[in-house]
């Protein structure tokens, strides 16, 4: 399969005379040196990577290092000095302007970091505006408007002008723009910069909503490493125009590129960004359907634990037993272990992140935490794991799931 | 310096002009189409007996200078001395040579100027014309104007139009590029052709710039149209001209009260729309 879009050796320098410039980049002279010796801005710098369909990629690094340059490059409102963009394997250079206005009508979309919205039309107007230019007719964006507008929270504002309403208000004008386009791309530029963090959080569901049911392709461009973590799939961080590093959320906090990479991340909260799945271990078990209650002891001593998960015959979880009660059975002489167990045990989902997770941990400090999926039990959580992930040392962390 | 004989640039011009003459059918297409022009303003504003021409002026002013009373009433007072002094006849054919010079300015200054606006090379060449052209004192104008086109109203026109156009043209230039990058990317982005950027976008944003380009281009054409009264323009300013020949001091008051009563009504219209259209 053909990536989505594919980048190789994409550079854009700003000035007059880029040539001079660019040899000088590809001797590998730093950004400054080149600006000190030509007056060139580098802005982007040799830039190679793919985004997949259905993917949220996101680029990050701090302001001027070029994110909404490339950005730019790739519906190429801004012109490469050298390399190329590939959008659903088509060269973007070689196509003419037809062509070129074609994928933007239909195919990739953006929503800029300033807004760009047009002061002297009412907001519905606004978001008109993508399918106006395709001849669409009235009624019809009309409606497609109206319904992006509800989508981003802002019925009932059609009418307003640009002008009327709050930075973040505005901000998602831009994004419903964009979003009524229905394009295969959407290119967000600091989309969400303006927001307050609570519709910050909802716009973000509401994207990660977006992308799951339409399989969209989002390059997602932002300074919040929170938010970068939250939404990536996969993270490019920028430094001077060039790439440092691209990998996933998990890649890029245990294994920094570099000191830049540490640095951006030194601060972050990992338990927002690890998940059950990444610290889960595999549970021992008895199965009530046909094990007893000197089973269960025996297996409990086996492994060194206090309590242990009761499942039936096809390992539905059905509660837990500690060893103290088991042995209070055994001396009774009965034998159905279901008569010791506790039903009510407290369960996440592979999903979970580890900081909605913290209170089941420090309540209950020596029974670990069932995960379960479709009532069966995957897998558990025990403490020691979670404080290795979240202290940040070197761990293997193995998912031991299914 | 008697050694070197005087440079003839005067022979010169006057022999560029006699040249010029042999396309007379170009001046003569011109000058009917011109006449054209201001006949039809004149039958159209000439069409409605003076009060009712007022009571249209007055509502103009009231519904586009933003509907402010004060603004009605003073156009109502001073149509209404400009016709109990006797000049209304005047004013009609001052009117309607300033409309005809300003429409004639827009449509060529407009679309001159979004070409400036869109290619850098236009603009080096066009400007420099351009303050060439604002530099010359007014009158020189009329000189090559009556040569092509005689005397009257349309050789009028044509020095107006040719002094009162580099303001439309520049402001048009200025708005355009003045519109924000972003609003441009924006407008790319979703894939405009460069008509619809233009109409779209581009015009719209710079709607409120173009419009003070336009109010003072009316205010030069006026002014022109008065200086134009030499050449056979008539109108109020044939009236100062009489009176300032006749050294008759009163006449010429009233004649000037009139034409400055035109200028206002005309600035705090064009004004006011342009104000509407920045807010
Ligand atoms: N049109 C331009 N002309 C000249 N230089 C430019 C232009 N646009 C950007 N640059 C330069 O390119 C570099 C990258 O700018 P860019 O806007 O891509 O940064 P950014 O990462 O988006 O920053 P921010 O986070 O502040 O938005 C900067 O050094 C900037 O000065
Ligand atoms: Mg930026």
């Amino acid at each position: 399969m053909v990536a989505k879009i594919k980048v190789e050796g994409l550079t854009k320098i700003f000035g007059k005379k880029p040539k001079k410039a660019l040899e000088l980049l590809q001797q590998n002279k730093t950004k400054e040196e080149i600006l000190k010796e030509t007056g060139h801005t580098v802005g982007v710098n040799q830039a190679s990577f793919e985004v997949e369909e259905g993917e949220i990629f996101v680029i990050m690094g701090l302001s001027g290092s070029g994110k909404s340059t490339l950005v730019r490059l790739l519906n190429r409102l801004i012109d490469p000095t050298s390399g190329s963009v590939w959008v659903d394997g088509e060269d973007l250079a070689t196509m003419n302007n037809e062509q070129l206005r074609q994928t933007r009508r239909k195919k990739v979309s953006m929503v800029f970091q300033n807004f760009g919205l047009f002061p002297f039309r009412t907001i519905l107007n606004n978001v008109e505006y993508g399918l106006e230019v395709q001849g669409m007719k009235k009624e019809e964006r009309e409606q497609k408007a109206r319904k992006a507008l509800e989508l981003v929270g802002l019925k009932g504002y059609e009418q307003m002008y640009p002008n009327e309403l709050s930075g973040g208000m505005q901000q998602r004008v831009g994004l419903a723009r964009a979003l009524a386009n229905d394009p295969d791309i959407l290119l967000m530029d600091e989309a969400f910069s303006a927001l307050d963090p609570l519709i910050r959080k909802d716009m973000q569901d509401e994207l990660i909503d977006i992308q799951n049911k339409m399989q969209k392709t989002i390059v997602f461009i932002t300074h919040d490493l929170d938010e970068a973590l939250r939404l990536g799939d996969r993270i490019l961080i920028m430094k001077d125009g060039s790439i440092v590093q691209i990998g996933t959320p998990e890649e890029i906090l245990m294994s920094p590129e570099n000191e830049y990479v540490e640095r951006f991340v030194e601060d972050v909260d990992r338990s927002k960004v690890f998940t059950v799945e990444q610290v889960m271990i595999r549970a021992e078990t008895v199965n009530a359907d046909k094990e007893g209650p000197r089973v269960a002891l025996q297996r409990m001593k086996e492994a060194k634990i206090s309590s242990i998960y009761v499942t039936d015959r096809h390992r539905k979880l059905l509660g837990i037993v500690h060893a103290e009660d088991v042995s209070q059975l055994i001396k009774e002489g009965k034998d159905d272990l279901k008569e010791a167990m506790e039903t009510e045990v407290p369960t996440v989902t592979k999903e979970t992140v580890l900081r909605d997770m913290m209170d089941l941990l420090t309540e209950r400090t020596n029974v670990p935490v069932a995960v379960v999926e479709d009532e069966k039990l995957k897998g558990i959580v025990v403490r020691g794991t979670v404080v290795a992930a979240l202290s940040g040392s070197e761990v293997k962390l193995n998912g031991t799931s299914s | 310096m008697e050694l070197l004989p005087r440079i003839p640039l005067a022979e010169w011009i006057d022999a560029f002009v006699d040249w010029l003459k042999n396309a007379e059918f170009f001046f003569d297409g011109l000058t009917s189409f011109i006449k054209f022009f201001i006949d039809g303003i004149e039958t159209i504003l000439g069409a409605f007996p003076a009060w009712a021409l007022i009571l249209v002026i007055v509502a103009i002013a009231f519904w586009f200078g933003g509907r402010k009373i004060g603004l009605a009433v003073f156009v109502l007072l001073g149509l209404l001395l400009i016709d109990n002094l006797g000049y209304w006849n005047d004013m009609i054919i001052t009117l309607s040579i300033v409309l005809s010079a300003s429409i004639i300015s827009i449509i060529i200054g407009i679309p001159l100027g979004i070409w400036m606006a869109k290619s850098t090379i236009v603009e080096s060449i066009v400007k420099p014309i351009l303050d060439f052209m604002q530099t010359m004192p007014a009158f020189v104008y009329l000189i090559p104007a009556v040569a092509f086109f005689g005397i009257g109203e349309e050789p009028g026109v044509i020095a107006s139009v040719i002094f009162a156009m580099p303001p439309t043209i520049r402001f048009t230039n200025l708005g355009i590029r003045q519109v924000p990058t972003e609003m441009i990317e924006a407008a790319e982005s979703f894939g405009s052709t460069g008509t619809q950027k233009l109409f779209k976008v581009q015009l719209p944003t710079a709607k409120a710039t173009i419009m003070a380009g336009v109010n003072q281009t009316i205010m030069l054409a006026l002014s022109m149209v008065v200086i134009a009264s030499m050449i056979g323009a008539s109108g109020l300013g044939t009236a100062v001209y009489y009176a300032v020949g006749r050294n008759d001091a009163g006449g010429g008051f009233e004649a000037g009260l009139a034409i400055v009563i035109l200028a206002i009504i005309l600035d705090r219209i064009t004004q006011s729309v342009s104000k509407k259209e920045r807010s």
